[in-house]
């Protein structure tokens, strides 16, 4: 479980760090939707040389990002399989029953293992260098337009905060039973599907009941500390634009200008 | 079947930016039948340490011998119900661990898993749910219906209703009140007078000069001295120095400067007859 890199914050200190969650979060929307602008050798080329930029201003052991990649690799793998055995056009190389490799696949296949990998690769810049809060603000900012259709977005903002703060609490506390079930005697490793469905029992009544529990006291201290709903609530952790952010957000900009000339219509 | 930690090393989160060492190069070896405290700062390796006796983690260099296990950082995760048959582990706030419909099931599913039958399983759940103080009335209840300190309780009989060899308590009667706090520690010296070896993690060190006959003292991962609590409460500037504190009875002796004492008295009833001792003479 610990091998997960998605939503792992790891500390560090270069520009990426400094700049504003919104921009960061932004520029990763937009270059996610950009990439699927690239259709030619030279527009993934443009697009990788921008993700690897992204990389490198992170300063951080690459390795860091080969464990991003890592987990998705066998669904990389197989899709660029697919794509190269069964896209039909160009010179054909070889054809065996339905399979056949043609220049097209193979351009194909190359392609799309880029557009996996960068996209893996911005979110994994995203996600390690911005602390969980700081994505739950920069997100409840991309949503505040919701605001004129009377979605309450004050309380989603506060249900994901309250939400990340208790993710490493639940992870430990699942630890903790899980060592203490374990001690005396439940096996959560081995037997069958319907056995090991079964073993979780002990950890999951648990886990809920902890929940639940932790709701229950949370809110009561809420209130004792004046919370009275989402009216006239101020802010404390107020984000600001800097001239970092404009910058980030231009290169974005500029990726989608050299995208578009580039681009065979 | 004595406990032997050799040159036991832990890392966690290896060959990541998050890697922190938790235990470093600790080797001790303890009796059979003894009561074993360790003591030491919170975040000095005490729970790591205690979760290396059943194997819930495994050290990253050295090697653990106990109740006829060999635990090296090869051991893989198979076959290890036998040791914890032998050892088994309380937890801080154990009463977050009961799950089951009833109090007695909850207690017999140790028992249960470690191969007791039905009725025996269910037989030592009644004996023990009596042993920790609770009438046999509440053994039909859910033990979500029950008050903290006595989930607590129930949480304890559950480990000890298959008699583990060695019983690892941390912290067991944190957040309870006096009079069940006397009970509980009670209980555990009974338990290792029966013949078992007890060890217990604790910051309360009147437990530690009342109940244990060996004590451990554990610094940022490294054990720094095992010696008995008369060794360890001896010196007043070394307990400074690594800022633990002393039972209540030696602090209080030391304010009596115009008394002679011809040992340190750990605790009330030593204190006492070396004052009496001191009036008469």
């Amino acid at each position: 479980m610990s091998k997960i890199l998605i939503g792992r914050y790891v500390a560090g200190d270069s520009i990426v760090y400094r700049m504003d969650p919104r921009g960061k979060l932004l520029a990763t929307i937009l270059f996610i939707l950009f990439v699927f602008l690239a259709n030619n050798p030279i527009s993934y080329i443009i697009v990788t040389i921008f993700s690897l930029a992204a990389v490198a201003a992170t300063k951080l052991k690459p390795k860091i990002f080969w464990d991003g990649v890592k987990p998705l690799i066998w669904l990389i793998l197989f899709t660029s399989f697919l794509q190269l055995f069964f896209t039909v056009g160009g010179t054909v190389y070889w054809r065996w029953t339905i399979f056949a490799l043609s220049s097209y696949g193979i351009t194909n296949a190359i392609f799309i293992f880029i557009r996996f990998t960068v996209i893996i690769l911005i979110s994994t810049v995203m996600t390690v260098t911005t602390k969980p809060l700081e994505i739950a603000d920069a997100i409840e900012w991309l949503l505040k337009p919701l605001k004129l259709i009377r979605i309450p977005v004050d309380k989603i903002a506060l249900v994901m905060s309250i939400a990340l703060r208790f993710v490493p609490t639940l992870f430990d506390e699942t630890f903790k039973i899980m060592n203490a079930q374990r001690s005396r005697g439940a096996d959560f490793n081995n037997g069958g599907l319907v056995t090991r469905a079964k073993a979780i029992t002990p950890l999951l009544v648990p886990l809920f009941i902890n929940s639940l529990e932790t709701a229950i006291d949370l809110s009561t201290a809420m209130e004792s500390r004046g919370y009275r709903g989402d009216k006239g609530r101020t802010k404390f952790r107020v984000l600001k634009w800097s001239n970092v952010d404009f910058i980030n957000l231009f290169y974005f900009v500029l990726l989608l200008g050299l995208l578009l000339v580039f681009r065979t219509h | 079947m004595s406990i032997k930690f050799k040159n036991v090393s832990y890392i966690y989160s290896p060959e990541t930016p998050m890697a922190k060492k938790g235990l470093d190069n600790v080797s001790f070896e303890l009796k059979d039948g003894s009561f074993n405290a360790i003591i030491g700062h919170t975040g000095s390796g005490k729970s790591t340490l205690m979760q290396h006796f059943n194997a819930l983690i495994k050290p990253a260099t050295g090697k653990i011998e106990i109740a006829g296990t060999t635990i090296t950082p090869e051991t893989t995760n198979k076959n290890l119900k036998d040791l914890r048959r032998h050892v088994s582990l309380v937890f801080q706030f154990p009463e977050t661990q009961l799950f089951e419909n009833t109090v007695l099931d909850d207690i017999a599913f140790g028992p249960k898993n470690f191969g007791y039958d039905n009725e025996k399983a269910l037989e030592s759940a009644r004996y023990w749910l009596k042993k920790v103080g609770l009438s046999e009335e509440i053994g039909k209840r859910s033990p979500f219906e029950l008050s903290g300190g006595q989930m607590r309780r129930v949480a304890i009989a559950g480990v000890m209703a298959y008699e583990p060899d060695i019983l690892c308590l941390d912290e067991p009667a944190a957040g309870l009140d006096p009079e069940a706090r006397k009970q509980m520690m009670a209980l555990f010296s009974d338990y290792q007078k029966d013949g078992h070896t007890v060890i217990l993690v604790t910051h309360n060190m009147d437990d530690v000069a009342k109940y244990a006959d060996n004590v451990l003292v554990m610094e940022q991962g490294k054990l720094i001295k095992q010696d008995t609590p008369t060794e360890i409460f001896k010196n007043r500037k070394w307990l400074q120095e690594h800022h633990l504190e002393e039972p209540k009875a030696s602090l209080f002796a030391a304010k009596l400067t115009n008394y002679k004492f011809t040992k340190m008295p750990l605790n009330i009833n030593s204190l006492v007859k070396e004052i009496e001792d001191n009036l008469k003479g």
